[in-house]
């Protein structure tokens, strides 16, 4: 198995914000390229790999879309006060693991955009309005400063300019690693290990490798990529919570201990099935993940997709999740990659007809 | 005028990229050692790991004078193993906890990484998010397979960076006053006869200055350190009255703070001397606050004090920013002034 991390570390290292993905779907289409025989963007961003399978009938050969979304959560530029820079949040962010975070801030005010280094600011207590600067200070007060003078400030960053963590990423002894954004490159990183195996296994069923958009703020990429392609079945790859500080109870996972296998309204329980035998036949380790009502994963979308879509979904636990500091195993990620293949060429050209509901 | 180049932001680089937490400072000491060595007639380390330096000056009996920077910066110790790579911590120095989750940190001698995990948003409630966690529920974590030592020191993992007029870096405060002492050692004036302390654990009470100042027994003290500027906007767009100081406006001379009165005599020496050679200076506003020049005032039978700041925004957290020129005018004041120095200043 090809060494994961390096490519791991350069889709986490650039920008790619929910409905601003490009950076990052340029580095995994040159990645994919070589492992797909079609490569394209859909119609809002998303890209489409296409690896054909081998059963005999070219128009209606049953096809998998594995779906891993590639955008990440960040931060909008709403208002610049001073040389300050006041923000919005993209997805879903804590604004208490910001103040003193490093971020980097994508200007656009200039001839080509440029990234700008920068921090999050607690402002002090005086400065804000009565009782918001105790406790947790609430993101709209919070600023970001750039070293720079107000005027170049103003000259450099415009309303609506991004803004990324800016914490690097960090290997960490035993082969975890930590850094932003891992939710969900990691799963970018474990369906391309999953093409590289799929090189030399022979798979009946076409498999569509999707790196979706805007996944954060509406499932939107993955809903229309099903739409489009209309897969026979699809799967989903998301990140779970790890057990970690603060998080225990049945919602999370020890990290570096397998993966989890969804249990869901969004989930098609044969689906589940097929994931558990072929989990136990390559000895991959696995957990059941209950998830009483959405899998809050692109599946929920899919599922829902054109006339319905048999769904799945497979999680790489992951601690500290919508923080910079995320961490994960690397040995996960691989188990991720490696299961998908393994699925993949376990599906027979019949296996939809094996499918009994009751 | 003294120059802030290549060199000397390379050495400031090195200083604050360093781990020298309260009551561990050996890393920022053997960069110091290296540094005046060559330029000091005497160099010692004293009994609380203080590095104290001595340049003599011409004449019979020149005026002693102290120039105080502190090596020491606020951290956190490892109080306890929970194993499977956690690490429960405490604050070393006064640091807001709000600036702890979602950092990376470094860990021990050799700079192990470790992030200060927080509960997914996902999990946590509406009126959770409006409480700060504590520092008590965080953890180091090293990952599963890390492993530290209870006792080891860390800090905030982040990298000095030169940005625009600016630096930004943890540990300013007061690897930038470090950094000013060992230049001026390195330009040391004949009319004074110089002693330099590199003091130890001014973060946790001002300690090691006061047994530096009873060894040098000076005839008067300058603390160089770093000061907060508070210059922000407020939300409301009222005006900010209470910036403390401001970047940009040149080297923040103190006249009061919470554990000194300085010297008026001083005061008015460097306002005047930054006044006659054309070198921007400020008025820190008196208040809260203390610099080593509190614990130096009162050894022996007491010692006239001022302290001269470089201000710095967001104090004590992982990112502080300064501007290259208020180093750099700090630095020329206190040169200036060094030179310009006689008995006679502390006969008015």
């Amino acid at each position: 198995m090809s060494d994961i991390l390096p490519f791991l570390k350069s889709i986490i290292s650039v920008a790619g914000l929910s409905g601003y993905e490009t950076p990052v779907a340029n580095l995994i289409e040159e990645k994919w390229t070589p492992l797909v025989d079609e490569i394209s963007r859909s119609r809002i961003g998303s890209l489409h790999g296409l690896k054909k399978g081998t059963a005999s009938k070219k128009n209606s050969r049953p096809s998998v879309l594995i779906a891993t979304h590639m955008d990440a959560i960040g931060l909008m530029v709403s208002r610049i006060a001073d040389g300050f820079i006041y923000v919005t949040n993209i997805g879903g962010v804590d604004s208490r693991v910001l103040p003193g975070s490093p971020v980097t801030v994508h200007a656009t005010g200039g001839s080509r955009e440029e990234a700008l280094y920068g921090v999050v600011v607690l402002p002090p207590a005086n400065l804000l309005p009565e009782g918001q600067g105790s406790g947790a200070v609430a993101l709209k007060y919070l600023m970001i400063d750039t070293g720079l003078l107000p005027k170049e400030v103003a000259k450099r960053v415009c309303i609506g300019d991004r803004v990324s963590f800016g914490t690097e990423p960090v290997e960490m002894s035993g082969g975890y690693v930590s850094g932003h954004t891992l939710d969900n490159r990691a799963s970018v990183a474990a369906l391309t290990i999953c093409l590289e195996e799929l090189q030399s296994r022979s798979h009946v069923w076409d498999v569509w490798a999707l790196a979706s958009v805007q996944e954060e703020v509406t499932l939107g990429g993955a809903l229309t990529s099903a739409f489009q392609i209309r897969p026979t079945i699809a799967v989903a790859v998301d990140m779970t919570f790890g057990k970690g500080t603060g998080s225990s109870g049945y919602a999370t996972f020890p990290i570096g201990k397998g993966v989890t296998l969804g249990i869901s309204p969004s989930i098609h329980p044969f689906l589940h099935k097929r994931f558990k035998e072929v989990a136990e036949r390559v000895e991959i380790p696995v957990k059941d993940e209950v998830m009483a009502q959405y899998s809050s994963t692109d599946a929920d979308a899919m599922q829902l997709a054109a006339e319905g879509i048999p769904t799945m979904v497979v999680s790489i636990p992951q601690r500290y999740m919508h923080t910079p500091v995320e961490l994960v195993a690397v040995k996960d990620i691989q188990r991720a990659g490696r299961l998908l293949a393994e699925f993949v060429a376990s599906l027979e050209e019949d296996f939809m007809n094996q499918i009994k509901w009751d | 005028m003294l120059s802030i180049g290549t060199p000397q932001i390379k050495l400031l680089e090195k200083l604050c990229n360093a781990m020298s937490v309260s009551g561990d400072e050996g890393e920022v000491r053997r960069m110091v050692l290296e540094e005046v060595k060559p330029y000091a007639d005497e160099v010692k380390v004293d009994a609380l790991g203080s590095v104290l330096v001595r340049k003599k000056g011409a004449g019979k009996k020149p005026l002693r004078v102290m120039l105080d920077a502190h090596m020491d910066e606020v951290g956190f110790m490892i109080v306890s193993d929970d194993e499977d790579g956690f690490y429960q911590f405490e604050c070393v120095g006064g640091i807001d906890e709000r600036h702890l989750v979602g950092k990376q940190v470094i860990v021990g001698k050799d700079h192990t990484v470790g992030v200060i995990g927080a509960k997914p948003i996902h999990l946590t409630t509406a009126s959770e998010r409006e409480h700060a966690v504590s520092v008590d529920s965080m953890r180091i974590d090293l990952g599963p397979d890390g492993r530290a030592k209870v006792g080891d020191r860390a800090t905030f993992a982040t990298k000095f960076k030169r940005v625009g007029p600016s630096i930004m870096s943890k540990s300013i405060d007061d690897r930038i006053g470090v950094a000013i002492l060992i230049e001026l050692l390195k330009h040391a004036p004949k009319n004074i006869e110089l002693c330099l302390s590199f003091s130890v654990q001014e973060e946790i009470g001002l300690r090691g200055a006061k047994v530096a100042a009873h060894y040098f027994a000076p005839d008067l003290a300058i603390a160089v350190d770093s000061t907060p500027a508070r210059d922000l906007p407020d939300y409301e767009g009222r005006e900010n009255y209470t910036y403390n100081t401001q970047l940009g406006l040149g080297p923040a001379i103190y006249m009061a703070n919470s554990s000194t009165m300085d010297d008026p005599r001083l005061v008015r020496f460097l306002a005047e001397t930054a006044e006659k050679n054309n070198i921007q200076y400020q008025f820190r506003q008196p208040g809260g606050g203390g610099t080593d020049a509190g614990a130096i005032q009162q050894s022996r039978a007491g010692v006239p004090v001022v302290s001269v700041s470089v201000p710095h925004r967001y104090t004590h957290s992982p990112i502080s920013i300064s501007r290259v020129d208020d180093w750099k005018n700090t630095l020329n004041l206190l040169h200036i002034a060094l030179q310009k120095m006689t008995p006679a200043l502390l006969e008015k």
